[in-house]
Formats: structure tokens, sequence, C-alpha cells
């Protein structure tokens, strides 16, 4: 595997929200607005990554992996959990109110399957430049992921795309020109069942729809050799 | 007293842990496909969550809070939890093999489920004491297997409903909860009706 295809794999063929439908409590909780998907991401990207990193570092020390190999997955919990405990501190001395609109969900990142899935299924077993790139990778998915569902929840919910604080780009001008309110439901907790529902939906019809035009140009270049 | 009356309720149906908490979805989404099975894992959850935030609640008052360090709150939560669900699945192994046989599936899988870090996290966060912690507890745990049941149900029936191609699987079943989060919103003003 090349490393482009490596960090191609998490955003696409591997994608951990829209293929493996692990992490889907942050997924459904945050999305109620573009700006905290955002934080969210950021706060992955950097437990990601730098989770990768120290495990794979770890285990390619022929001394510490023989010590941690029979204890590992605690080993690997301690590692997450503090880097959780650096973003906690971080957020909450830097961005407070990022910090209260995400809540619960920063320490919950701990229990993110993605996280500890990456750890025992990539990190324990490549180098650490490959996992820095797959942990890159990976968050990036997640976070392209939620980005997604969250701008799909609040153009329809509250019809303007909030980026930064202040910085919004208001779509309002959609629904007035239609002639309809915005549909508040979309920001409520059963809106995020719908959309994540549908975008997967969607997602499953264009994987099947590509793999049937493969399997159709296939046939053809063998009934023509 | 109304107060308990008011907790309990809200935990168990306004603030349901699943369908507006948004903790365990992965056991709601993966286990759900059998009533068998969403009993198991219903009764696994109210098991390990009632024993894992009274220790929890204990630590953080007793330890973190008299020490100062309530920094630790999170690496010393996970790591709790981590032991008691080890510690739980051997012990019934040992006093209760019937319930063993039962439970013992679903045990290892909720050291990764979020609701159980996450109740033990909100009773921190609300300030809930001894009584209401308990309270608190007990009746989200009761509206997971309410719900975890219900939608196992509806999910058997699920199986033979023609649904378009692309629809099948996670996706219609995530519409399914959407209709069910909205009627469990809807029962809003059935607290202020009873109190």
């Amino acid at each position: 595997m090349t490393k482009k295809e490596n960090f191609l794999k998490g955003i696409f063929s591997e994608n951990p929200i829209f293929v493996a439908l692990l992490g889907l409590c942050p997924t459904l909780a945050v999305t109620t607005s573009l700006e905290n998907a955002i934080g969210m991401t950021i706060a992955v990207i950097f437990v990601l990554v730098l989770s990768n990193l120290i495990i794979s570092l770890i285990m390619h020390n022929k001394m510490l992996a023989d010590l941690v190999k029979p204890v590992r997955i605690p080993v690997y919990i301690v590692v997450i959990a503090t880097l959780v405990t650096v973003v906690e501190m971080i957020m909450h001395a830097y961005l407070i109110e990022l910090y209260n609109s995400l809540g619960i969900f920063i320490p919950l990142i701990v229990v993110n399957c993605i996280i500890l899935g990456r750890a025992e299924a990539f990190a324990s077993e490549n180098k650490p430049i490959d996992s820095v790139i797959d942990g890159i990778g990976m968050s990036l998915g997640f976070g392209l992921a939620i980005m997604l569902i969250s701008i799909f929840r609040e153009f329809l919910g509250a019809g303007v795309l909030t980026i930064w604080k202040s910085l919004q780009i208001d779509l309002r001008f959609i629904f007035d020109f239609l002639m309809i309110e915005p549909i508040d439901m979309f920001i409520k907790p059963a809106g995020a069942f719908i959309s994540l529902g549908f975008i997967l939906a969607i997602i499953i019809a264009i994987t099947n729809r590509s793999k049937a035009r493969m399997a159709e140009k296939e046939k053809e270049v063998k009934s023509n050799g | 007293m109304d107060n308990l009356i008011a907790l309990a309720f809200s935990a168990f149906i306004l603030q349901n842990i699943i369908l507006t908490q948004f903790l365990g979805i992965c056991p709601f989404i993966g286990v759900s496909t059998k009533r068998s099975s969403a009993l198991g894992m219903g009764l696994a959850v109210i098991f390990v969550m009632l024993i894992s935030s009274t220790v929890t609640w204990a630590l953080y008052t007793y330890v973190l809070e008299a020490f100062d360090i309530v920094y630790m709150r999170t690496i010393a939560f996970i790591l709790v939890i981590a032991a008691l669900v080890q510690m739980v699945e051997t012990f019934l192994k040992k006093v209760s093999p019937s319930l063993y046989k039962g439970l013992g599936i679903y045990l290892p899988l909720i050291t990764t489920n979020c609701a159980i870090l996450g109740v033990a996290v909100l009773n921190i966060t609300n300030g809930h004491n001894f009584v209401e912690m308990l309270v608190y507890t007990g009746f989200i745990g009761l509206g997971f297997l309410f719900v975890m049941y219900i939608f196992s149900m509806i999910r058997e029936k699920l199986d033979f409903a023609p649904v378009p191609k692309a629809f099948k699987g996670t996706p219609i079943a995530l519409i399914v909860a959407a209709i069910l989060a909205i009627i469990f919103s809807r029962f809003g003003g059935l607290i202020e009706w009873i109190l």
C-alpha cells in the first residue's frame, strides 16, 4: 500500500462513519451546527494522530512491546484518556463556548470506537510514519462525514451555516424564496436519525450503482475479448 | 419526593439515553436485531451501569475531590469501568453460571459502550447526591432497556418489509429510530400533568 492509498482509504473506502458505522454517538449528537462539527473534528484529529503515533512507537520498541503486550488494551486506553484530558483542558481554557456546547462528548472521545479500533488494528502493527498518515486520513474521514451531516442538518433546520462564532453563511433567502420556514425538527434529536439514515441510503445507492457499472464493464471486456 | 419522581421520569422518557442524548447508539443499532439479544444487552447495561456509577461517584466525591485532582476524572473513570467490567465477568462466571450464560457475551462489549462512561460523567456534571445518582442511573438504564426492546420488536418485522434496496438494513432502522424519537419527545407535557 502506498502512502497516498493509506491516506485516502480513511476518507473513502474505509470511511469510519459511512462504511464501518463506527463512532455513531458523537456523529448524531454534535452535528446540530457546523461549528460544533468542526470543533469535534479538531479534537479527534489531535487525539487520533497522537495516539496512533505513541502506540506505534511503544509497539516498535522491542523492550516496551514485550512488557506491554499482555496488557495492551488498558495501556491503549490510558494513552487515549491522557490525550483526551489534554484536549479537554485546552478547550476549557481557550474555547469555553465550544467546550460548553460539546459538553459530555469531549470526555467520551475516550470510548469512541474509531480511536481504539485504529490503535488495535493499525498502529500496533505498522511503522510510526504510516500510523500518523493513517490517523490523519481516518480522522479527516470522520470529520468530513460529520461536517456533511451537520451542513445538511443546520441548513434544513436553521437556514444558516455557522462556521466559527459570528462567521455565518446566511441561506435563509432560499427558504424565503420558496415561502417556507426552516424545518426546526432537523436540529432536534429526531432530525439527527433521519439525516444520517438518508445520507447513508444515498451513499449506499451510489456505491451500488458504481459497482454495477464496473461489473457491466468487465462483462463487456470479456465478451469483446 | 416529587423531585425524585420528576428526575426518574425525565431520565426514563424525556432525556432518554438513546433517543435524545445519543449515548449507546452502537448497541442500539448493532444488537437490536433480535428480541432476546436486545433484552440481554439491556439487562447487562442496567447491571453494569448501576455498579459503575456507584463506584465512580464514590471515587469522585471521596478521592478526586478530596485530594483536589478532579482533572484526572476521565482517566480514573475509564480505568475503573474497564476493571469493573472484567471483575463482574469473572465474578458472575464463578457465582452464577446461568446468569453468566445469559449476560456473558454482552459484558465485554460494554467496556466500549459510551452509555456507561456517559452516565458516570453525567452524574458528576449534574451534581447529583447519592440517592439522586441511584435513581437517575437506574431509570436511565430502564429507559435504555425499554427503547432497545421496542426497537428490536420493530426490527424483527422490518426484515420482511418491502423497503427500497438502498435503505435496507441500517438506513431504514435509523429512520424508524427518528420516528421513535419524535414520539418520545412529545411526552414532555405528561410530566407537568402528573406532578
